[in-house]
């Protein structure tokens, strides 16, 4: 069984509680059509499960595969240093057929976002480091392709729909229960 | 393919075992020798085929990966039974940047060699080599046939080596 051998910590992008009975950690690539589907069933358990659940998302851009997953990564963290990272991670998802330069600049100009400066971050590789370190921590966590959960550290295997991922966050929530009234 | 071949016992060459050279076609009329790499550390993939889902997926991988074993200074080859006009085929499409050798002929010699061979459907098994930089088997790894082993596991082995 795969664990996740980075933790969750103040550099990661998170939404939910710290004290959130489960944690559900995606790496993920915003060209990855995969990727996309999970996008609206990871908002559905989150309404379902509310502050019970906490969110994390990674980058794991596959460069080879997708031209333009890096690029769009870090178009994600440039608007995370202006503190909405969530915005324009729903927002490249929503666009995902149609990502490259212009439609980056496009996206965070409707964020009111300083394009100027995401054209420089992006050619001076500003978030390149911390594209990689992110895909560095997936790869040494066992992260095989995309989209990849892990549930409360540990890697999930099932189908990405709701149903079953519903199941294993239920399961995961008793567990972490069980072991906190131990 | 049933799942309890899938999960057939390991016969692949174990740890501390020395690494069998072998010469083989990377490219249409180009022959490269694991020899070559004496001195690097040497990852080997073998795996099923060219095209395949999960191969795909592995190789793909792989091929995204191919910084973090460079930064470990290893090399990375894959294997397969198929020829070399077909690995450079797929090696094109999916902007492979490592070598694809051709266990063609005789096919799965040296899959057979390395205890990776799959007589019963004609392809190499889904496994995995670390060789050190003495040309000694560090670390291998018998992967489910349909389940993508990812790199992990590779990369753990490399960090482990002797500098």
């Amino acid at each position: 069984m795969s664990m996740l051998k980075v933790p969750v910590s103040a550099a990661d992008h998170v939404q939910g509680p710290e004290d959130a009975a489960v944690t559900l950690l995606e790496y993920g690539d915003y060209e990855c059509p995969f990727c996309r589907m999970a996008y609206p069933v990871v908002k559905r358990l989150q309404k379902h499960f509310g502050e019970r659940l906490r969110f994390v998302f990674r980058n794991f851009p596959l460069r080879e595969m997708h031209p333009h997953a890096q690029a769009a990564a870090e178009t994600a963290e440039f608007a995370a240093a202006h503190g909405k990272f969530w915005a324009m991670h729903d927002l490249l998802y929503e666009n995902q057929e149609r990502l490259g330069g212009d439609v980056f600049l496009e996206l965070a100009d409707d964020l009111k976002l300083p394009t100027l400066a995401l054209t420089q971050a992006l050619e001076g590789g500003q978030f390149t480091a911390r594209v990689r370190a992110d895909f560095g921590s997936g790869v040494r966590s066992g992260v095989n392709g995309t989209p990849t959960f892990f549930i409360n550290g540990l890697r999930y295997d099932g189908p990405n729909e709701f149903a079953e991922l519903l199941a294993a966050l239920d399961e995961a929530a008793e567990w972490a229960q069980k072991a906190a009234t131990d | 393919m049933s799942d309890t071949q899938a999960t057939a016992v390991s016969g692949l060459l174990a740890p501390g075992t020395k690494a069998p050279d072998f010469t083989l076609q990377f490219a249409p009329h180009q022959d490269f020798s694991l020899s070559e790499l004496r001195g690097k550390p040497v990852v080997i993939a073998f795996y099923p085929a060219d095209w395949s889902p999960t191969c795909g997926d592995q190789i793909g991988l792989y091929n995204e990966v191919l910084p973090e074993f460079e930064k470990l200074g290893a090399e990375l080859l894959g294997i397969s039974v198929d020829g070399p006009w077909c690995h450079k085929a797929f090696a094109e499409a999916r902007h492979l940047h490592f070598r694809l050798l051709s266990d063609s002929e005789p096919k799965g010699a040296v899959a057979r060699l390395y205890g990776a061979y799959r007589g019963a459907d004609g392809i190499s098994e889904r496994a995995l080599f670390v060789i050190d930089r003495d040309g000694v088997i560090a670390w291998s790894y018998l992967s489910p046939i349909r389940t993508n082993p990812g790199a992990d596991g590779i990369l753990e082995a490399l960090e482990k080596l002797p500098r």
